[in-house]
Protein backbone atom coordinates (compact mmCIF):
# COMPACT_ATOMS: atom_id res chain seq x y z
CA UNK A 1 0.00 0.00 0.00
CA UNK A 2 1.39 3.23 -1.11
CA UNK A 3 0.43 6.34 -1.89
CA UNK A 4 2.11 8.38 -5.70
CA UNK A 5 2.01 11.96 -6.51
CA UNK A 6 0.65 13.46 -9.34
CA UNK A 7 0.73 17.22 -10.65
CA UNK A 8 -2.21 17.92 -12.51
CA UNK A 9 -2.94 21.31 -14.11
CA UNK A 10 -6.94 21.96 -14.23
CA UNK A 11 -8.86 23.77 -16.83
CA UNK A 12 -8.60 27.29 -15.77
CA UNK A 13 -4.42 26.58 -15.75
CA UNK A 14 -3.97 26.05 -12.00
CA UNK A 15 -1.74 23.61 -11.06
CA UNK A 16 -2.43 21.37 -7.71
CA UNK A 17 -0.09 18.76 -6.74
CA UNK A 18 -2.12 15.63 -5.43
CA UNK A 19 -1.56 12.32 -3.76
CA UNK A 20 -3.22 9.46 -5.12
CA UNK A 21 -3.88 5.82 -3.71
CA UNK A 22 -2.70 2.92 -5.42
CA UNK A 23 -4.47 0.37 -3.49
CA UNK A 24 -8.14 1.75 -4.58
CA UNK A 25 -8.11 0.57 -8.09
CA UNK A 26 -9.12 3.98 -9.19
CA UNK A 27 -8.23 5.33 -12.59
CA UNK A 28 -6.87 9.31 -13.51
CA UNK A 29 -10.53 10.68 -13.70
CA UNK A 30 -11.83 9.09 -10.58
CA UNK A 31 -8.52 11.07 -8.98
CA UNK A 32 -9.60 13.78 -10.96
CA UNK A 33 -13.03 13.57 -9.76
CA UNK A 34 -12.31 12.84 -6.09
CA UNK A 35 -10.55 16.07 -5.64
CA UNK A 36 -12.88 17.89 -7.51
CA UNK A 37 -10.41 19.41 -10.30
CA UNK A 38 -13.10 19.87 -13.20
CA UNK A 39 -16.63 20.75 -12.58
CA UNK A 40 -18.97 17.12 -12.51
CA UNK A 41 -20.81 16.47 -15.52
CA UNK A 42 -17.64 17.70 -17.79
CA UNK A 43 -15.27 14.52 -16.62
CA UNK A 44 -15.84 11.04 -16.48
CA UNK A 45 -19.46 11.69 -18.41
CA UNK A 46 -19.65 7.82 -19.28
CA UNK A 47 -18.50 6.56 -16.54
CA UNK A 48 -15.17 5.42 -17.49
CA UNK A 49 -15.53 3.16 -21.00
CA UNK A 50 -12.91 5.30 -22.94
CA UNK A 51 -16.28 6.10 -24.57
CA UNK A 52 -17.00 10.04 -24.09
CA UNK A 53 -13.30 11.71 -23.68
CA UNK A 54 -14.34 13.99 -21.05
CA UNK A 55 -11.59 13.16 -19.14
CA UNK A 56 -8.47 13.72 -21.57
CA UNK A 57 -5.81 14.59 -20.60
CA UNK A 58 -2.44 16.04 -22.03
CA UNK A 59 0.96 14.14 -20.63
CA UNK A 60 3.13 17.03 -19.57
CA UNK A 61 5.51 14.08 -17.83
CA UNK A 62 5.43 10.65 -18.49
CA UNK A 63 7.63 8.51 -16.03
CA UNK A 64 6.46 5.23 -17.87
CA UNK A 65 2.66 5.24 -18.51
CA UNK A 66 1.35 1.71 -20.45
CA UNK A 67 0.77 1.79 -23.99
CA UNK A 68 -2.37 2.56 -25.08
CA UNK A 69 -5.39 0.63 -25.78
CA UNK A 70 -7.26 -0.18 -28.71
CA UNK A 71 -10.66 1.29 -27.25
CA UNK A 72 -8.85 4.65 -25.91
CA UNK A 73 -7.13 4.87 -29.39
CA UNK A 74 -10.08 4.31 -31.63
CA UNK A 75 -11.75 7.35 -29.01
CA UNK A 76 -9.28 9.69 -29.53
CA UNK A 77 -9.19 9.35 -33.31
CA UNK A 78 -12.82 10.71 -32.83
CA UNK A 79 -12.40 13.46 -30.17
CA UNK A 80 -11.81 16.63 -30.24
CA UNK A 81 -8.89 18.63 -29.43
CA UNK A 82 -6.41 15.63 -29.71
CA UNK A 83 -2.49 16.29 -29.48
CA UNK A 84 0.20 13.69 -29.78
CA UNK A 85 0.32 13.11 -25.97
CA UNK A 86 -3.05 12.89 -25.43
CA UNK A 87 -4.56 10.02 -23.12
CA UNK A 88 -7.89 9.19 -21.53
CA UNK A 89 -7.60 9.66 -18.02
CA UNK A 90 -10.37 6.54 -17.44
CA UNK A 91 -7.98 4.36 -18.81
CA UNK A 92 -4.71 5.05 -16.51
CA UNK A 93 -4.84 3.29 -13.76
CA UNK A 94 -2.96 4.36 -11.27
CA UNK A 95 -0.23 2.51 -9.94
CA UNK A 96 3.61 2.58 -8.81
CA UNK A 97 4.87 3.27 -12.18
CA UNK A 98 2.68 6.84 -12.02
CA UNK A 99 5.00 8.41 -9.58
CA UNK A 100 5.88 11.83 -10.69
CA UNK A 101 3.07 11.90 -13.57
CA UNK A 102 2.17 15.60 -15.08
CA UNK A 103 -1.46 16.22 -16.61
CA UNK A 104 -3.00 18.80 -17.99
CA UNK A 105 -6.81 18.05 -18.52
CA UNK A 106 -7.87 18.83 -21.77
CA UNK A 107 -11.04 20.99 -22.64
CA UNK A 108 -14.38 19.82 -22.92
CA UNK A 109 -16.48 19.30 -25.06
CA UNK B 1 -52.57 17.87 -24.98
CA UNK B 2 -51.57 14.88 -23.37
CA UNK B 3 -52.04 14.32 -19.41
CA UNK B 4 -51.40 12.53 -17.16
CA UNK B 5 -50.60 12.06 -13.35
CA UNK B 6 -46.81 12.15 -13.45
CA UNK B 7 -44.74 13.36 -16.21
CA UNK B 8 -41.45 11.85 -16.24
CA UNK B 9 -38.73 13.58 -17.45
CA UNK B 10 -36.18 11.32 -18.87
CA UNK B 11 -36.67 7.25 -19.97
CA UNK B 12 -33.30 6.14 -18.51
CA UNK B 13 -33.52 3.35 -15.85
CA UNK B 14 -35.12 5.42 -12.77
CA UNK B 15 -37.89 6.77 -15.13
CA UNK B 16 -39.02 3.40 -16.63
CA UNK B 17 -39.19 1.81 -13.20
CA UNK B 18 -40.87 4.83 -12.20
CA UNK B 19 -43.67 4.13 -14.04
CA UNK B 20 -44.01 0.28 -12.18
CA UNK B 21 -44.44 2.09 -8.80
CA UNK B 22 -46.87 4.63 -9.67
CA UNK B 23 -49.39 2.18 -11.15
CA UNK B 24 -49.23 0.44 -8.52
CA UNK B 25 -50.54 2.94 -6.49
CA UNK B 26 -52.88 4.10 -9.48
CA UNK B 27 -51.07 7.23 -11.02
CA UNK B 28 -50.29 6.88 -14.70
CA UNK B 29 -47.12 8.13 -16.22
CA UNK B 30 -45.72 10.00 -19.87
CA UNK B 31 -42.38 10.19 -20.25
CA UNK B 32 -40.30 12.64 -22.15
CA UNK B 33 -36.94 11.83 -23.52
CA UNK B 34 -34.90 14.01 -26.20
CA UNK B 35 -33.52 10.52 -27.51
CA UNK B 36 -35.41 8.76 -30.38
CA UNK B 37 -35.78 5.04 -28.00
CA UNK B 38 -35.71 4.62 -24.20
CA UNK B 39 -33.43 3.46 -22.34
CA UNK B 40 -31.55 6.92 -21.62
CA UNK B 41 -27.71 6.10 -21.27
CA UNK B 42 -28.14 2.50 -21.14
CA UNK B 43 -29.59 2.68 -24.96
CA UNK B 44 -27.26 5.37 -26.33
CA UNK B 45 -24.32 5.14 -24.87
CA UNK B 46 -23.51 1.08 -23.94
CA UNK B 47 -26.49 -0.79 -24.71
CA UNK B 48 -24.04 -4.25 -25.53
CA UNK B 49 -22.15 -3.47 -21.93
CA UNK B 50 -22.82 -5.70 -19.07
CA UNK B 51 -23.98 -4.35 -15.68
CA UNK B 52 -22.66 -6.33 -12.48
CA UNK B 53 -24.45 -4.86 -9.73
CA UNK B 54 -28.12 -4.96 -9.88
CA UNK B 55 -29.91 -6.42 -7.09
CA UNK B 56 -30.75 -10.09 -8.53
CA UNK B 57 -28.59 -10.22 -11.76
CA UNK B 58 -25.33 -11.60 -11.12
CA UNK B 59 -25.19 -9.98 -15.16
CA UNK B 60 -27.12 -7.98 -17.06
CA UNK B 61 -26.54 -6.32 -20.65
CA UNK B 62 -27.89 -2.41 -20.49
CA UNK B 63 -30.03 -2.92 -23.37
CA UNK B 64 -31.62 -5.76 -21.80
CA UNK B 65 -32.07 -4.19 -18.50
CA UNK B 66 -34.19 -1.50 -20.82
CA UNK B 67 -35.79 -4.35 -22.32
CA UNK B 68 -36.97 -5.58 -19.06
CA UNK B 69 -38.11 -2.69 -17.49
CA UNK B 70 -40.29 -1.92 -20.60
CA UNK B 71 -41.84 -5.62 -20.39
CA UNK B 72 -42.33 -4.49 -16.45
CA UNK B 73 -44.29 -1.45 -16.54
CA UNK B 74 -46.09 -2.34 -20.29
CA UNK B 75 -49.55 -2.81 -17.98
CA UNK B 76 -49.60 0.68 -16.90
CA UNK B 77 -49.09 1.82 -20.36
CA UNK B 78 -46.70 4.68 -19.95
CA UNK B 79 -47.36 7.15 -22.49
CA UNK B 80 -43.80 8.22 -24.27
CA UNK B 81 -43.21 11.90 -25.99
CA UNK B 82 -39.69 10.72 -27.68
CA UNK B 83 -37.13 13.03 -29.46
CA UNK B 84 -38.65 15.86 -28.09
CA UNK B 85 -37.18 17.94 -25.33
CA UNK B 86 -38.83 19.34 -22.33
CA UNK B 87 -38.35 23.13 -22.56
CA UNK B 88 -40.59 24.99 -20.50
CA UNK B 89 -43.18 25.00 -17.20
CA UNK B 90 -45.59 26.88 -15.95
CA UNK B 91 -47.97 26.28 -12.74
CA UNK B 92 -52.05 26.04 -14.45
CA UNK B 93 -53.67 26.20 -11.52
CA UNK B 94 -53.44 24.72 -7.98
CA UNK B 95 -53.72 21.08 -9.33
CA UNK B 96 -52.11 21.12 -12.50
CA UNK B 97 -48.20 21.80 -14.22
CA UNK B 98 -48.05 22.12 -17.67
CA UNK B 99 -44.49 21.77 -19.83
CA UNK B 100 -43.95 22.26 -23.42
CA UNK B 101 -41.33 20.76 -25.36
CA UNK B 102 -39.27 22.04 -28.09
CA UNK B 103 -41.53 21.25 -30.44
CA UNK B 104 -44.79 22.40 -29.05
CA UNK B 105 -45.98 19.12 -27.43
CA UNK B 106 -48.25 20.22 -24.87
CA UNK B 107 -48.26 18.16 -21.47
CA UNK B 108 -50.33 18.30 -18.44
CA UNK B 109 -49.48 16.62 -15.09
CA UNK B 110 -50.24 16.49 -11.41
CA UNK B 111 -46.67 16.17 -10.46
CA UNK B 112 -43.15 16.01 -12.19
CA UNK B 113 -40.33 13.75 -12.27
CA UNK B 114 -36.90 14.96 -13.37
CA UNK B 115 -34.91 11.60 -14.35
CA UNK B 116 -32.64 13.14 -16.90
CA UNK B 117 -29.70 11.71 -16.01
CA UNK B 118 -26.70 13.51 -16.96
CA UNK B 119 -28.88 16.04 -18.85
CA UNK B 120 -29.85 16.17 -22.24
CA UNK B 121 -28.07 14.19 -25.20
CA UNK B 122 -26.42 17.04 -27.64
CA UNK B 123 -24.75 16.21 -31.07
CA UNK B 124 -20.93 17.43 -31.16
CA UNK B 125 -20.78 19.67 -33.55
CA UNK B 126 -17.60 19.78 -35.38
CA UNK B 127 -15.73 23.22 -35.00
CA UNK B 128 -15.95 25.09 -37.81
CA UNK B 129 -16.81 29.10 -38.01
CA UNK B 130 -19.78 28.82 -40.13
CA UNK B 131 -21.11 25.96 -39.14
CA UNK B 132 -24.57 27.15 -37.78
CA UNK B 133 -25.20 29.09 -41.19
CA UNK B 134 -25.51 25.69 -42.83
CA UNK B 135 -27.53 23.71 -39.43
CA UNK B 136 -30.39 21.86 -40.96
CA UNK B 137 -29.52 23.50 -44.11
CA UNK B 138 -28.00 20.46 -45.48
CA UNK B 139 -25.98 19.62 -42.16
CA UNK B 140 -26.95 17.32 -40.23
CA UNK B 141 -26.74 15.80 -36.82
CA UNK B 142 -28.74 12.66 -36.95
CA UNK B 143 -30.83 10.62 -39.66
CA UNK B 144 -34.21 11.19 -38.28
CA UNK B 145 -36.08 10.64 -41.38
CA UNK B 146 -33.88 8.23 -43.93
CA UNK B 147 -36.10 9.03 -46.95
CA UNK B 148 -34.89 12.94 -46.99
CA UNK B 149 -31.83 11.48 -48.10
CA UNK B 150 -33.16 9.27 -51.16
CA UNK B 151 -31.05 10.20 -54.53
CA UNK B 152 -29.08 12.40 -52.90
CA UNK B 153 -25.13 12.65 -52.12
CA UNK B 154 -24.12 12.34 -48.84
CA UNK B 155 -20.83 12.78 -47.00
CA UNK B 156 -21.04 11.29 -43.23
CA UNK B 157 -18.24 12.00 -40.76
CA UNK B 158 -17.33 9.90 -37.85
CA UNK B 159 -15.78 6.57 -36.83
CA UNK B 160 -18.04 5.13 -34.54
CA UNK B 161 -20.97 2.65 -34.76
CA UNK B 162 -23.99 5.34 -35.87
CA UNK B 163 -21.47 6.45 -38.90
CA UNK B 164 -20.62 3.06 -39.65
CA UNK B 165 -24.66 1.98 -39.31
CA UNK B 166 -25.83 5.52 -41.30
CA UNK B 167 -23.25 4.60 -43.96
CA UNK B 168 -24.71 0.78 -44.33
CA UNK B 169 -28.13 2.06 -44.10
CA UNK B 170 -27.88 4.94 -46.76
CA UNK B 171 -25.75 3.26 -48.81
CA UNK B 172 -29.21 1.59 -50.18
CA UNK B 173 -30.69 5.04 -50.16
CA UNK B 174 -28.91 7.63 -51.18
CA UNK B 175 -27.00 7.99 -54.66
CA UNK B 176 -23.61 8.61 -53.16
CA UNK B 177 -22.50 8.01 -49.35
CA UNK B 178 -18.86 8.93 -48.70
CA UNK B 179 -17.32 7.88 -45.05
CA UNK B 180 -14.78 10.20 -43.80
CA UNK B 181 -12.79 9.39 -40.58
CA UNK B 182 -9.49 10.61 -38.77
CA UNK B 183 -8.10 7.38 -38.57
CA UNK B 184 -7.78 3.81 -40.80
CA UNK B 185 -9.68 1.78 -37.60
CA UNK B 186 -12.94 2.11 -36.87
CA UNK B 187 -14.73 1.43 -33.45
CA UNK B 188 -17.66 -0.27 -33.41
CA UNK B 189 -19.43 -3.98 -33.70
CA UNK B 190 -17.51 -6.05 -35.83
CA UNK B 191 -20.65 -6.85 -38.49
CA UNK B 192 -20.57 -3.26 -38.81
CA UNK B 193 -16.93 -2.77 -39.78
CA UNK B 194 -17.27 -5.75 -41.97
CA UNK B 195 -20.27 -4.14 -43.88
CA UNK B 196 -18.59 -1.12 -44.51
CA UNK B 197 -15.83 -3.00 -45.57
CA UNK B 198 -18.04 -4.95 -48.27
CA UNK B 199 -20.06 -1.78 -49.38
CA UNK B 200 -16.27 -0.58 -49.96
CA UNK B 201 -15.50 -3.57 -52.24
CA UNK B 202 -18.58 -2.99 -53.68
CA UNK B 203 -17.72 0.80 -54.89
CA UNK B 204 -21.25 1.73 -52.92
CA UNK B 205 -19.15 3.55 -49.95
CA UNK B 206 -16.66 5.74 -50.82
CA UNK B 207 -14.12 5.92 -48.00
CA UNK B 208 -11.65 8.62 -47.05
CA UNK B 209 -9.17 7.77 -44.44
CA UNK B 210 -6.96 8.87 -42.86
CA UNK B 211 -8.53 12.52 -43.02
CA UNK B 212 -10.40 15.40 -41.81
CA UNK B 213 -13.60 17.67 -43.22
CA UNK B 214 -11.63 21.33 -42.58
CA UNK B 215 -14.75 23.61 -44.36
CA UNK B 216 -18.28 23.57 -45.78
CA UNK B 217 -18.94 25.46 -48.46
CA UNK B 218 -22.34 26.85 -50.45
CA UNK B 219 -24.85 29.49 -50.88
CA UNK B 220 -27.34 29.09 -48.18
CA UNK B 221 -27.11 25.16 -47.93
CA UNK B 222 -24.35 23.17 -48.20
CA UNK B 223 -23.02 22.35 -51.49
CA UNK B 224 -19.74 21.14 -51.21
CA UNK B 225 -16.82 20.09 -47.85
CA UNK B 226 -13.11 20.40 -48.05
CA UNK B 227 -11.52 17.26 -46.84
CA UNK B 228 -7.66 17.22 -46.66
CA UNK B 229 -6.56 13.97 -46.14
CA UNK B 230 -3.42 13.51 -44.08
CA UNK B 231 -0.28 14.74 -45.72
CA UNK B 232 -2.40 15.55 -48.55
CA UNK B 233 -3.78 18.88 -50.23
CA UNK B 234 -7.06 19.81 -49.36
CA UNK B 235 -9.74 19.00 -51.82
CA UNK B 236 -13.14 20.11 -52.17
CA UNK B 237 -16.32 16.86 -52.29
CA UNK B 238 -19.67 18.25 -53.91
CA UNK B 239 -22.82 16.99 -51.66
CA UNK B 240 -26.42 17.36 -51.03
CA UNK B 241 -25.57 16.88 -47.20
CA UNK B 242 -23.01 16.37 -44.63
CA UNK B 243 -23.58 14.82 -41.33
CA UNK B 244 -21.06 14.86 -38.84
CA UNK B 245 -21.89 11.92 -36.20
CA UNK B 246 -18.84 12.72 -33.64
CA UNK B 247 -21.17 11.24 -30.53
CA UNK B 248 -23.53 12.96 -28.01
CA UNK B 249 -22.85 15.15 -25.14
CA UNK B 250 -25.02 15.89 -22.47
CA UNK B 251 -26.34 18.94 -21.06
CA UNK B 252 -28.51 20.08 -18.55
CA UNK B 253 -30.13 22.31 -21.00
CA UNK B 254 -33.22 24.24 -20.26
CA UNK B 255 -33.97 22.56 -17.17
CA UNK B 256 -31.38 24.84 -15.53
CA UNK B 257 -33.45 27.61 -16.30
CA UNK B 258 -36.54 26.20 -14.27
CA UNK B 259 -35.59 28.06 -10.79
CA UNK B 260 -34.55 24.83 -9.53
CA UNK B 261 -31.44 24.99 -6.88
CA UNK B 262 -28.65 23.50 -8.95
CA UNK B 263 -25.21 22.61 -7.81
CA UNK B 264 -22.33 20.80 -9.71
CA UNK B 265 -24.51 20.43 -12.26
CA UNK B 266 -27.27 18.54 -10.53
CA UNK B 267 -30.78 19.12 -9.17
CA UNK B 268 -30.22 19.87 -4.95
CA UNK B 269 -33.44 18.21 -3.56
CA UNK B 270 -33.44 18.94 -0.11
CA UNK B 271 -33.83 15.39 1.46
CA UNK B 272 -34.05 11.89 0.90
CA UNK B 273 -37.32 11.79 1.97
CA UNK B 274 -39.09 11.95 -1.16
CA UNK B 275 -36.65 14.04 -3.40
CA UNK B 276 -38.74 16.98 -4.08
CA UNK B 277 -36.57 19.66 -5.18
CA UNK B 278 -36.89 22.95 -4.19
CA UNK B 279 -40.45 23.92 -6.03
CA UNK B 280 -43.19 22.14 -4.53
CA UNK B 281 -44.93 18.82 -6.96
CA UNK B 282 -41.15 19.48 -9.24
CA UNK B 283 -38.89 16.15 -7.75
CA UNK B 284 -35.79 14.95 -9.46
CA UNK B 285 -34.38 11.47 -9.18
CA UNK B 286 -31.81 9.24 -10.54
CA UNK B 287 -28.86 10.62 -11.61
CA UNK B 288 -29.96 13.93 -11.94
CA UNK B 289 -30.31 14.68 -8.14
CA UNK B 290 -27.95 15.68 -5.40
CA UNK B 291 -28.43 15.65 -2.05
CA UNK B 292 -25.74 14.51 1.35
CA UNK B 293 -25.11 10.83 0.81
CA UNK B 294 -26.02 11.06 -2.78
CA UNK B 295 -24.76 7.91 -4.90
CA UNK B 296 -25.41 7.39 -9.02
CA UNK B 297 -25.99 4.07 -9.21
CA UNK B 298 -29.11 2.37 -10.72
CA UNK B 299 -30.49 0.48 -8.14
CA UNK B 300 -30.22 4.31 -5.72
CA UNK B 301 -32.29 5.56 -8.89
CA UNK B 302 -35.05 2.63 -8.12
CA UNK B 303 -35.23 3.68 -4.55
CA UNK B 304 -35.74 7.58 -5.16
CA UNK B 305 -38.14 6.41 -8.05
CA UNK B 306 -40.27 4.47 -5.16
CA UNK B 307 -40.23 7.23 -2.92
CA UNK B 308 -40.88 9.84 -5.14
CA UNK B 309 -44.35 7.90 -6.20
CA UNK B 310 -45.30 7.45 -2.77
CA UNK B 311 -44.59 11.31 -1.68
CA UNK B 312 -46.91 12.51 -5.01
CA UNK B 313 -49.51 10.00 -4.17
CA UNK B 314 -49.64 11.49 -0.43
CA UNK B 315 -49.91 14.91 -2.15
CA UNK B 316 -52.73 14.33 -4.59
CA UNK B 317 -54.51 11.83 -1.94
CA UNK B 318 -54.36 14.24 1.01
CA UNK B 319 -55.46 12.08 4.12
CA UNK B 320 -56.38 9.48 1.97
CA UNK B 321 -55.72 6.06 3.47
CA UNK B 322 -53.20 3.03 1.87
CA UNK B 323 -50.77 0.87 2.92
CA UNK B 324 -47.53 -0.01 1.49
CA UNK B 325 -48.89 -4.28 -0.84
CA UNK B 326 -46.63 -6.32 -1.27
CA UNK B 327 -46.65 -7.49 -4.95
CA UNK B 328 -46.88 -11.00 -4.16
CA UNK B 329 -49.64 -11.05 -2.01
CA UNK B 330 -51.98 -8.15 -3.57
CA UNK B 331 -50.68 -9.15 -7.27
CA UNK B 332 -50.24 -6.56 -10.15
CA UNK B 333 -53.96 -4.92 -11.84
CA UNK B 334 -52.75 -3.13 -14.80
CA UNK B 335 -54.99 -0.55 -16.50
CA UNK B 336 -54.93 -2.66 -19.33
CA UNK B 337 -57.04 -4.84 -17.50
CA UNK B 338 -54.69 -7.52 -17.24
CA UNK B 339 -53.82 -9.14 -13.67
CA UNK B 340 -50.47 -11.09 -12.81
CA UNK B 341 -50.76 -12.58 -9.07
CA UNK B 342 -49.16 -15.50 -7.34
CA UNK B 343 -50.45 -18.39 -8.13
CA UNK B 344 -52.97 -19.95 -5.19
CA UNK B 345 -51.10 -22.47 -2.77
CA UNK B 346 -52.61 -26.19 -2.99
CA UNK B 347 -54.86 -27.08 0.03
CA UNK B 348 -55.54 -30.95 -0.13
CA UNK B 349 -55.60 -33.82 2.13
CA UNK B 350 -52.54 -36.32 1.59
CA UNK B 351 -54.19 -40.03 2.77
Amino acid sequence: MSDINIRITDREGLTHDIVAPTDMSMNLMEIIRSYELAEEGTIGVCGGMAMCASCQVYVIKDPGLEPMGDEEDAMLGEAFHVEPNSRLGCQLHISDAMEGLEVEIAPYP
Amino acid sequence: MITTDILIIGAGPTGLFAVFEAGLLKMKCHIIDALPQPGGQLAELYPKKPIFDIPGYPSVNAGELVDNLMEQIKQFQPGFTLGETAISYKKVDEEWFEVVTNKGTIHRCKAIAIAGGLGTFEPRKPTMDNIADYEEKGLEYFVKEPEHFRNKKVVIAGGGDSALDWSVFLSNVASEVTLIHRRNEFRGALDSVEKVQDLKNQGKIKLITPAEVTAIKGDGKVEAITVVRDGEEPIDIETDYFIPLFGLTPKLGEISQWGLNIEKNAIVVNNALDYQTNIEGIYAIGDINTYPGKLKLILCGFHEATLMCQSVYNRLNPGKKFVLKYTTVSGVDGFDGSRKEAEKAVVKKID
